[in-house]
């Protein structure tokens, strides 16, 4: 499944409730109801309960996203781990090792010698699976495992200077 | 019959004309600003042969521009109506439009004549490491640009701060922790509380904005100098993040004391609206690593603030404030003006905005969502249909002439439905972009991203005609004003 798949689903439904709320509020809106007491006290009561769902519903997602976080995957990584040095330059991309093989991780050592880049990982069919950012004296450890063999590319996605968008790198990924 | 700003006997005539210009002003630049955007999404579509550097020029003009004058305008909603409960210096405001008009002098030669690109948000190192193509000297003057218009902003709100306490006896009690945590029933308007907030964050957030333009500009003259590039863009961001916020919780203080005065019924300031103002003081502030999700050597528990922070910072305002103007509408009798459509359609835009928001606030989402169409997708959607119908409804209900009867008619309606649904439309399309990984800020775009930029260009040319409707109403109205 596409990994942008799910937030997009989920985006889409919260937005098309919100849109429901302010349809059905304006469709409503043009009658008066004088007892605005009673209004307010039962709208109260719904935004408690609409409070407690948010609230649940949010310890429930940060309880499941919270693990396997990518900032210290590369201490937990075993087997067979090819190690790569990555540097952004403006405007080009120089990796020591660009040839790799399905199902084996890869620690991806990510800087840059200038300005801030970004390095996005793409597959063939232009969907992003991975990134990190690359800042020049800091070193990122962007841990990847390609799990198809292919075409990918390393675009910078993050705003370096005239040529920003010239800066693709091209990997190959191998069954063997 | 006067119009509301007219009857306003407790500010001056100069303070009303200064206003006046000040919405002028954000009128013409948002214009501006909004062609320029269109002119870039036309130039990705490959619709027009749009030059590479003029893209990236016109791309930072854009950002400055849009995160500026909303800063501007918001702020003329939050002077208009806290000058109803604490006296403020017209003198004061004055000079926040000269420093601002200054810097944007400023700005405009660091970029169209310096070729200064290197985006608004000027991470450091780029403006110092263009490649030759602009000088020393043009990122000096963007950044003294921006150093000006956070001067005047900052004396702007020197002088609310003095008056709240002045006023309020301290910036506890305007607030309202005596009624919060105490057994005081003397409930400050929900204006004075607003305002508060956005004087604490909005004074550390150009503090912070300021020590980091000085910090730039020691690098640009004196090389040597080199700061750490992850301390330079976390300060860069807190600036950023916490001024944009700044202007949504000014501006939207106009639906507080208009949305109101259609429906007859109050909105009232209780314990739960005091404590969510509060509690989102703070959260603004706390949530700031959200940027900096992709920055690994941020410290793990600070991006899990990031996240966490995020689910719950905008929420309590926003529940207490989207909520209230459901409430408040539903059953009213409200007779619909465009002014009123307007306010209304803001709350649809800010609750709407902060959904794609959240999501991306996700660390493992922000790791397939960082830095694509997504970003601009969402923050458009609280600016574009959240923060500016604010100001517009704020614009035109204070110089609109009262009448028994609130009335739109065909071209009020037109304007509006039209530019709900191209805004609709065009956040769509970056949202969409974002889902299928388009890399943000990119001024060559391949083929297989350009349909959805035709589409989101077509939009962005239906929101500039609603949006010339719009603001055209306004400039008819204003020879009538100044005379007066």
């Amino acid at each position: 499944m596409n990994p942008t798949f799910l937030p997009w689903l989920i985006t889409i439904t919260c937005l098309l409730i919100v849109a429901s709320a302010f349809t059905f509020v304006i469709s409503s809106s043009r009658t008066r109801n004088e007892d605005y007491d009673d209004i307010v006290k039962r709208s109260y009561k719904f935004r408690k309960i609409f409070f407690i769902v948010f609230l649940l519903g949010g310890i429930i997602i940060t309880s499941l996203t919270m693990k396997n976080l990518p900032y210290d995957a590369h201490a937990k990584v075993s087997g067979d781990v090819i190690k790569v040095n990555a540097t952004g330059h403006q405007w080009y991309w120089d990796i020591d090792k660009t040839h790799f093989i399905v199902g084996q991780p890869v620690i991806f050592n990510v800087t840059s010698a200038d300005v801030n880049h970004g390095f996005g990982i793409y597959n063939d069919k232009l969907t992003l699976l991975n990134q990190t950012q690359a800042m020049p004296g800091y070193i990122n450890k962007l841990v990847h495992t390609f799990d198809k063999p292919g075409k990918y590319k390393i675009l910078c996605l993050e705003y370096c200077g005239l040529s920003h968008h010239a800066m693709v790198a091209e990997l190959t990924v191998t069954e063997q | 019959m006067n119009t509301p700003i007219q009857s306003r006997k407790d500010i001056t005539p100069a303070a009303k004309n200064t206003l006046l210009i000040y919405l002028s002003t954000t009128l013409a630049v948002l214009l501006l600003m909004m062609v320029f955007g269109a002119v870039l999404r036309a130039g990705q579509a490959q619709i027009i042969n749009l030059d590479l550097t003029l893209f990236y020029k016109l791309m930072t003009l854009h950002g400055a521009g849009m995160v500026g004058i909303s800063g501007l305008g918001s702020a003329a909603v939050m002077w208009y109506f806290l000058s109803k409960y604490i006296k403020l210096s017209t003198g004061i405001l004055i000079a926040n439009l000269v420093f601002f008009l200054l810097g944007v002098v400023l700005i405009l030669g660091a970029i169209l004549i310096g070729d200064f690109a290197a985006g608004w948000t000027f991470l450091y190192p780029l403006p110092v490491k263009s490649m030759n193509i602009w000088s020393i000297e043009s990122a000096a003057t963007y950044l003294f640009g921006l150093l000006f218009i956070g001067v005047g902003f900052l004396l702007l709100y020197l002088d609310i701060g003095l008056a709240l306490i002045k006023s309020y006896g301290g910036l506890s009690r305007s607030l309202g922790w005596h009624c919060l945590f105490g057994n005081s029933k003397e409930f400050p308007p929900a204006t004075v509380v607003a305002s508060t907030m956005v004087l604490i964050i909005n004074t550390l957030g150009i503090l912070v904005g300021a020590v980091v333009l000085i910090i730039s500009l020691i690098n640009a003259f004196y090389p040597a100098f080199q700061p750490d590039a992850l301390l330079v863009k976390s300060l860069i961001f807190f600036f950023g993040h916490v001024f944009i916020n700044a202007a949504i919780y000014m501006a939207v203080i106009a639906v507080y004391e208009i949305l109101p005065t259609y429906t007859n019924r109050p909105w009232k300031v209780n314990k739960i609206f005091l404590a969510a103002w509060s509690f989102s003081t703070l959260m603004v502030l706390a949530v700031v690593p959200h940027h900096m999700l992709m920055d690994f050597n941020v410290p793990t528990w600070l991006a899990t603030i990031g996240q966490i922070g995020s689910y719950i910072s905008g929420i309590p305002v926003l529940i207490i404030t989207v909520y209230g103007a459901l409430t408040i509408v539903y059953k009213s009798g409200i007779r619909w003006d465009l002014a009123a459509g307007l306010l209304f359609m803001s709350m649809y835009g800010w609750a709407s905005g902060v959904i794609p928001a959240i999501v991306d606030a996700t660390i493992h989402v922000n790791t397939v969502m960082h830095n694509t169409q997504w970003v601009p997708g969402h923050f458009h959607f609280y600016l574009l249909l959240g923060v500016l119908p604010m100001i517009f409804g704020f614009m035109l209900h204070i110089t609109k002439k009262p009448s028994n009867e609130n009335t739109m008619n065909n071209s009020d309606k037109a304007s509006l439905f039209i530019y709900l649904f191209a805004g609709v439309g065009f956040v769509m399309a970056f949202l969409y972009s974002g889902k299928n990984s388009v890399p943000r800020r990119w001024g060559v775009h391949l083929d297989e991203w350009l349909a959805t930029d035709q589409v989101a260009t077509v939009f962005a040319v239906l929101i500039i005609i609603a949006f010339f409707v719009i603001a055209s109403k306004f400039f008819l109205r204003l020879p009538n004003l100044l005379r007066h």
